[in-house]
């Protein structure tokens, strides 16, 4: 019984006090745990990191800039279709009139041009559809240049196709605003309601560790993942999108680590009182759902009805998205984004006071 | 301020505990001897769970005081928290992390106590050190959470039901692991539904029905309680049944009882008890099928004090 004799050693001993190293000490070996579990979690590692990078290409992919589309026109006899045939942007087709009317009804072509009597034309097009009204002007356009027509003012373009204002560049800070809100969530919501639903909870408080220690290392470990999550996004999106950042990266930094602490603390409400994962998991939806679909993810929020728009902008999501707009592609500075701001911390203290008065260890 | 040697390691006086419309714990008063290894038996919902759970701190009585090694949760938490070690029924560890990572977090929470190592091969999982808990088998993961109750180096060592659930080979090595406690002197107490878990493990028993200890001894004090040392179960062919009266006359028979479609009788001398049942049943022409006799155990003190099996629920 070698083993038991080394027991009894320690017993009789009894050191008054340890020095511990670093790495001994509970707040570190708590913190470690939550890296731990996080990267030993698959999905937790592909949500966080990959989804957001898979879903910022596919939709760049989506909606990247192209060239002007070429506008598809149906044009009924040769002669009116070589008139059209001088403007690059129309896609002009010969068809008889019969033909026409079904390629127009079928959508294959916008606008038919049908010749009348004397040089006249007609334009067949459905006057609600903003391509159809664009071709009319096209087609109209060149039919009155070819018949001899004059600009009585000089005109002459000059394109801007600058990144920060293309849909990539909007989309970008909407995705990190998400991201934000959901590894906040749920790193912390389902953490904690895991380890009570495996009575984990109840068999660390009948241990000496300290419970402020405890969620305290929820918070450390989400503020180290925050920063290798914001600067995996923002990087790829730098790099491979060119989006500009326009705003200091000290300030953008705060406004990430306000965010996140802001929805840490919603996590932790969330997470007060559940006892299982399918619990948490329909509260936290329910929760977050309303910010998916308002905060302005994937376009501006402005869209809603101006009925909506105090509900809106007291969201914490909106308040996050719109701060990280206005600084990463406008370089806004923290002093005009004071309204943002206060929205976030007010939220922060709202869910965290809420739920220390919530919160069962059990 | 460190309790005097003559001071009781447990004291529970006038424990009382209501759940709802359900009284858990109703008047329990309790006292665990210095180096003792304790035993709450009783059957499920016997309030067994809720009374161990006021002891660590975890439930707060209605009524009544606990004192541990001279110290009460109102007053000394911090320190009983440091002093106590805790294993419960139903506690799934981190399954990603691994043995070591689990027993060093643990560790890290105590001022002092053997080191990771030391409790590691004290539970016998060395060679599981790196394993990631989720990979563990039942006794393993037990013998896990009984490392994680040491790290602290307890004074006062609670075991919640730590055998319940798992196989006889691992049941055994759980055990021998107390009994290494118990050598050292260490204070146990432990709750059980296995009437042989408490007559080998424990040194004193409290039989709880009901949320009350309805006996208190060593298990042969409380067997020697119900005067018969034996028991006699028997069974006779369908359709003809046997008068309880008639067996309660036998020589030798202290109580007879219907059971399970058969029949039981605890005796006090079991060759005369025997023999003059086989005399009735012949002389009445009434077939036997079944006879099994057994040494009475805490399962029978049980039965013989509520007339009921610790397992029926």
């Amino acid at each position: 019984m070698s083993e038991g004799s080394v027991l009894v050693q320690t017993r009789e001993m009894r050191p008054a006090a340890e020095r511990r190293s670093f790495i001994e000490r509970s707040l570190v070996q708590l913190t470690l745990v939550r890296f731990r579990e996080f990267w030993r979690e698959p999905e937790a590692v592909f949500w966080v990191f990959i989804f957001p990078i898979l879903l910022t290409t596919g939709l760049g992919i989506a909606f990247r800039n192209r060239p002007a589309d070429v506008v598809k026109v149906g044009a009924v006899g040769s002669q009116l279709a070589g008139a059209l045939r001088s403007n690059k942007t129309l896609a002009v087709e010969v068809l008889d009139r019969a033909a026409g009317e079904q390629a127009l009804r079928a959508g294959r072509i916008v606008l038919l041009a049908v010749p009348g009597a004397g040089g006249a034309v007609t334009y067949r097009y459905d006057d609600t559809n903003p391509d159809g009204r664009n071709a009319k002007l096209l087609v109209d356009r060149t039919v009155q240049h070819a018949a001899g027509a004059h600009d009585p003012v000089a005109a002459s373009d000059d394109l801007v196709r600058e990144p920060g204002s293309r849909y990539i560049d909007f989309l970008v800070p909407g995705l990190l605003g998400m991201n934000l809100m959901g590894s906040g969530v749920w790193g912390l919501g389902f953490g904690i309601v895991d380890a009570r639903r495996r009575k984990l909870l109840k068999r660390l408080i009948a241990s000496p560790m300290s419970r402020s220690q405890y969620l305290l290392s929820f918070l450390l470990a989400r503020l180290v993942m925050l920063y290798v999550e914001v600067a995996v996004l923002m990087g790829f999106a730098v790099l491979v999108f060119g989006i500009p950042l326009r705003g200091s990266i000290w300030e953008l930094a705060l406004i990430c680590l306000v965010s996140a602490l802001s929805f840490s603390a919603l996590g932790l409400l969330l997470a007060s009182r559940v006892q299982t994962i399918e619990g948490a998991s329909g509260l936290m939806n329910f929760v977050m759902m309303p910010m998916w679909i308002f905060s302005g993810v994937f376009f501006s929020a402005d869209r809603f009805p101006d009925m909506l728009q105090p509900f809106i902008r007291a969201l914490p999501l909106t308040a996050v998205i719109d701060a990280l707009r206005a600084q990463i592609l406008q370089g806004v500075g923290l002093g005009h984004l004071a309204n943002q701001l206060a929205v976030i911390t007010g939220w922060l203290f709202i869910c965290f006071f809420s739920a220390l008065k919530l919160f069962r260890w059990r | 301020m460190p309790p005097t040697p003559s001071q009781l390691p447990v004291c529970v006086r006038g424990l009382r505990k209501t759940y709802k419309d359900v009284v858990a714990v109703d008047g329990l008063d309790l006292e665990v001897r210095a180096g003792e290894c304790f035993g709450l038996l009783g059957p499920n919902g016997a309030g067994k769970t809720t009374t161990i759970e006021i002891c660590e701190g975890l439930t707060a009585q209605d009524a009544g005081t606990v004192e541990l090694l001279g110290m009460r949760w109102e007053t000394d938490a911090g320190e009983l928290r440091q002093r106590l070690g805790v294993q419960l029924q139903e506690t799934q560890l981190s399954e990603k992390l691994t043995v070591g990572e689990t027993l060093h977090l643990f560790r890290s929470f105590y001022r002092q106590g053997p080191s990771v190592a030391e409790v590691i091969s004290m539970v016998q999982l060395e060679e599981k050190r790196g394993s990631r808990v989720g990979g563990l088998s039942g006794g393993q993961k037990q013998r896990l959470a009984m490392a994680c109750a040491l790290v602290g180096d307890p004074d006062l060592l609670f075991l919640d039901e730590p055998t319940t659930g798992l196989d006889p080979q691992a049941r055994r090595q759980v055990w021998d692991l107390i009994e290494r406690f118990k050598r050292e002197g260490r204070n146990v107490i432990l709750t059980t539904h296995y009437m042989d878990e408490a007559e080998r493990l424990c040194d004193r028993v409290a039989v709880m029905d009901h949320g009350k200890i309805i006996a208190l001894g060593t298990p042969r004090e409380l067997i020697a309680s119900i005067v018969a040392e034996h028991v006699v179960e028997f069974s006779v062919a369908e359709g003809s049944p046997v008068d309880l009266a008639a067996l309660e006359r036998l020589d030798g028979v202290r109580v007879a009882r219907c059971e399970n479609g058969g029949y039981a009788m605890q005796v006090s001398e079991l060759h005369r008890a025997v023999a003059a049942l086989f005399d009735e049943l012949a002389g009445r022409r009434i077939p036997l099928t079944e006879l099994r006799t057994h040494s009475a155990t805490l399962e029978d003190v049980f039965v013989s004090l509520t007339g009921r099996h610790l397992r029926d629920e």
